[in-house]
């Protein structure tokens, strides 16, 4: 599904990422972990397309397209969905509103007909109960005004409603109390399907708990430097990232 | 609603003003130029009665000892008062029965800026007052509101049918001497629309008066007067287009409403005056007297306006708060895109005991425009406990446009309680961004966005007049963006 070789990213001349490779296959939970500054976030903000990043070397195939080359906004079209890290507020934009466009200019993009007004309210209501968020959420403006938790619960509700081939989780967790925490895992793990996939990005082990993740990877100095399987999380949690350095630090 | 949206949305990719065409229909114009000939003449063609010429002269006079104001925040180019057409009229029968009479031509021009003509209106709950050039070309749904003693026609109609309540009431609220344009307008007004609403009546239909300019080198001098008695209530609405030109066009209107005891007026305008190409040639002038009488007790005005047209406006629809307890709006989005100048705002006086206001306005700049915000609160010695609260907000597209705030105080009662708020801020990228990533392109975006920012102000107008300012917006931001 998506196949990230060699990538490099910079902002201002500084490079953050520099030789990502990874692979995820249709219906896998990874995982990318790291310290502060490793690169994560860039790593998400270069997939969906943020053009602060230039990306200087490389290829990311997303089921076979080079998305490099393409507008954010095709990119959420052919299926990657970002879970944004500091959901943004966009006052006097109901979220009904929004989240109807954006399906819809989805579907136009797949050459399928905008969504009637009773079938995208019945779709809502489904969806809502996979996240258990609050309808009162739905009717106010997008973000405006939303607690840490519920941005990202929005989030979630956004994901499911729109149904992607690859969501990218950015630090999903961070600020979330331990109910909420659930309740995001919950969303992901109902979406799980065997033809999409999630990449989560977490600095803590303790998402991981209740998402269980296929694949470990640690993200330092902007390369993928050890692979594992669900084990390395609890590794890292007990021992923290010093031995990671200190291995990467002998390998160079 | 949102079927709407997807409307709007496939009519932004279209962009340009698309309300440009000319009518080709026969014209029946005095020569250029003004002096005390052609205001006689103007009177005379329109059968007016004595009175009315001297009212007309008088403002004339007076016009002629004044000059034009000097202190908008406009790049204000000299206007040659002598090369403008002050009446012109399509060639038609002289009095129109019923629809059939209307000239094919004309109603083909009507039909195709979406106000038909026709009853079925009706449906829609909205009467129809239609202004081509300088006169009034039909009134729908008349008798139906004759029942109720409303009435609504021409402003040239009541002067002839009407007299008693032209004399009490025309420039009582804007006297002729009150500026420059008022003053003009005063002198050669030339129709416009008259509403009457005797008292306990609430007005059951939407009122609505639609002006085009569509001869050449013509002004529009429209005259609009609102007469709401006690306990009596309407919502009237106006909307404004013009066909594209290279050289400017004058519009100077006066509009007057008076609110007597606890009746309520709700003025909304969406304004789509041509507003000259990409480079800032031609448009229309757009200089405006509009304010509100709230002369009796527990009385209400309510401006709403969704400016997105013309080359330079120039207006500030105000209340006069004379009754105590009455109340005064101003819910305002000006958009200026490409070279366009507004300079727009509302005055709210507070003469009454216990009167309040509330101001919510914004401003949307793009491209090369300026788009100012000028408010005075002013509360009289004898207006115990007044209350105001301004908003005012701008949204900045780009970095080659302005936006300005002028608030003014005139404080004169220490009892009032005023209240300010100003912001001014840009479009984010993260917006942009965040927008993007849900599969939604920058443009749609942008639309999307500004349409949040100005929701306040759109709620307030009538539901199909919403649409159709969402729409406004969106084209009028074409190609701002990138």
């Amino acid at each position: 599904m998506l196949s990230i070789k060699n990538l490099h990213a910079k902002i201002d001349d500084k490079e953050i990422l520099r030789g990502v490779d990874l692979k995820v296959k249709p219906g896998e939970i990874h995982a990318i972990m790291g310290p502060n500054g490793s690169g994560k976030s860039t790593l998400a903000s270069v997939l969906a397309g943020h053009e602060m990043f230039e990306v200087s070397e490389g290829e990311v195939l997303f089921n076979g397209k080079d998305i490099l080359e393409m507008a954010p906004e095709d990119r959420a079209r052919e299926g990657l969905f970002l879970s944004f890290q500091y959901p943004v507020e966009i006052p006097g934009v109901s979220m009904v509103n929004f989240l109807r466009t954006s399906l819809n200019e989805i579907r136009k993009y797949k050459g399928q007909e905008p969504i009637s007004a009773s079938d995208f309210l019945k779709l809502m209501r489904e969806k809502k109960k996979l996240v258990d968020i609050d309808s009162k959420l739905t009717h106010r403006s997008v973000n405006e005004g939303f607690s840490g938790g519920e941005k990202k619960k929005n989030e979630i509700f956004q994901m499911v409603m729109l149904d992607p081939k690859l969501a990218i989780l950015d630090e999903t967790d961070s600020g979330l109390d331990i109910d909420a925490l659930r309740i995001v895992a919950n969303g992901v793990n109902n979406w799980k399907r065997p033809d999409n996939a999630t990449i989560l990005i977490t600095h803590y082990q303790r998402l991981l708990e209740y998402i269980v993740p296929d694949y470990v990877h640690v993200l330092y100095r902007g390369r993928i430097v050890k692979t594992g399987g669900k084990e390395l999380a609890q590794e890292l949690e007990a021992k923290g990232y010093d031995w990671i350095k200190k291995e990467f630090e002998e390998q160079v | 609603m949102t079927t709407e949206q997807d409307k709007i949305l496939a009519e932004v990719t279209k962009g340009e003003y698309k309300y440009g065409f000319y009518t080709d229909i026969e014209i029946d114009a005095l020569p250029k130029g003004l002096n005390e000939d052609v205001i006689r003449e103007i009177s005379r063609r329109k059968g007016e009665p004595e009175f009315m010429l001297e009212f007309r002269l008088k403002a004339y006079r007076h016009w002629l000892t004044m000059e034009a104001p000097k202190w908008p925040h406009l790049k204000l180019p000299e206007i040659d008062f002598q090369d403008i057409i002050y009446y012109a009229a399509p060639k038609s029968k002289p009095k129109l029965n019923s629809l059939d009479e209307v000239d094919p031509e004309l109603k083909a021009t009507f039909d195709k800026l979406g106000i038909p003509l026709e009853e079925q209106k009706q449906l829609a709950g909205v009467a129809v007052d239609a202004v081509m050039d300088s006169v009034s070309v039909k009134t729908t749904f008349k008798e139906t509101l004759a029942e109720k003693g409303i009435i609504f026609c021409s402003i040239s109609e009541a002067i002839r049918e009407h007299p008693d309540l032209i004399k009490q009431y025309l420039g009582s609220v804007v006297p002729p001497n009150d500026n420059y344009f008022a003053a003009l307008n005063s002198a050669v007004f030339s129709d416009g629309s008259f509403v009457f609403i005797p008292k306990g009546v609430r007005c059951p239909v939407e009122l609505s008066t639609y002006f085009r300019i569509n001869a050449r080198d013509t002004g529009q001098f429209e005259r609009t007067l609102i007469v709401a008695e006690d306990d009596s209530y309407v919502s009237y609405l106006e909307g404004c287009t013009a066909p594209m030109r290279d050289e400017n066009q004058l519009h100077a209107a006066i509009v007057e409403i008076i609110a007597l005891e606890r009746a309520e007026v709700k003025y909304s305008t969406v304004q789509n005056w041509y507003p000259g190409d990409k480079n800032g040639k031609g448009g229309i002038y757009n200089f405006v007297t509009k304010r509100g009488l709230c002369k009796g007790d527990y009385s209400k005005i309510s401006w709403t306006q969704v400016e997105t047209g013309s080359a330079i406006t120039w207006k500030y629809p105000s209340c006069v708060l004379m009754g105590d307890h009455s109340s005064g709006e101003f819910y305002s989005v000006a958009l200026t895109n490409n070279y366009q100048q507004a300079d727009t705002g509302t005055k709210m006086i507070h003469l009454g005991k216990n009167t309040k206001s509330l101001v919510v306005s914004k401003g949307i700049s793009a491209g090369r425009s300026q788009n100012s915000y000028r408010g005075l609160v002013k509360v009289s010695k004898k207006a115990e406990n007044a209350r105001n609260f301004s908003q005012c907000d701008s949204l900045l597209l780009g970095d080659k446009c302005g936006a300005h705030t002028f608030p003014y105080l005139e404080i004169n009662n220490n009892t009032a309680k005023i209240e300010h708020e100003a912001t001014t801020s840009k479009i984010g990228e993260d917006q942009i961004f965040y927008c993007n990533q849900r599969g939604i392109d920058t443009e749609t975006a942008v639309g999307l966005i500004v349409n949040g920012y100005v929701k306040e102000v759109i709620n307030q107008l009538p539901m199909e007049f919403a649409v159709e300012a969402q729409k406004l917006l969106e084209i009028s931001l074409e190609g701002s963006v990138g």
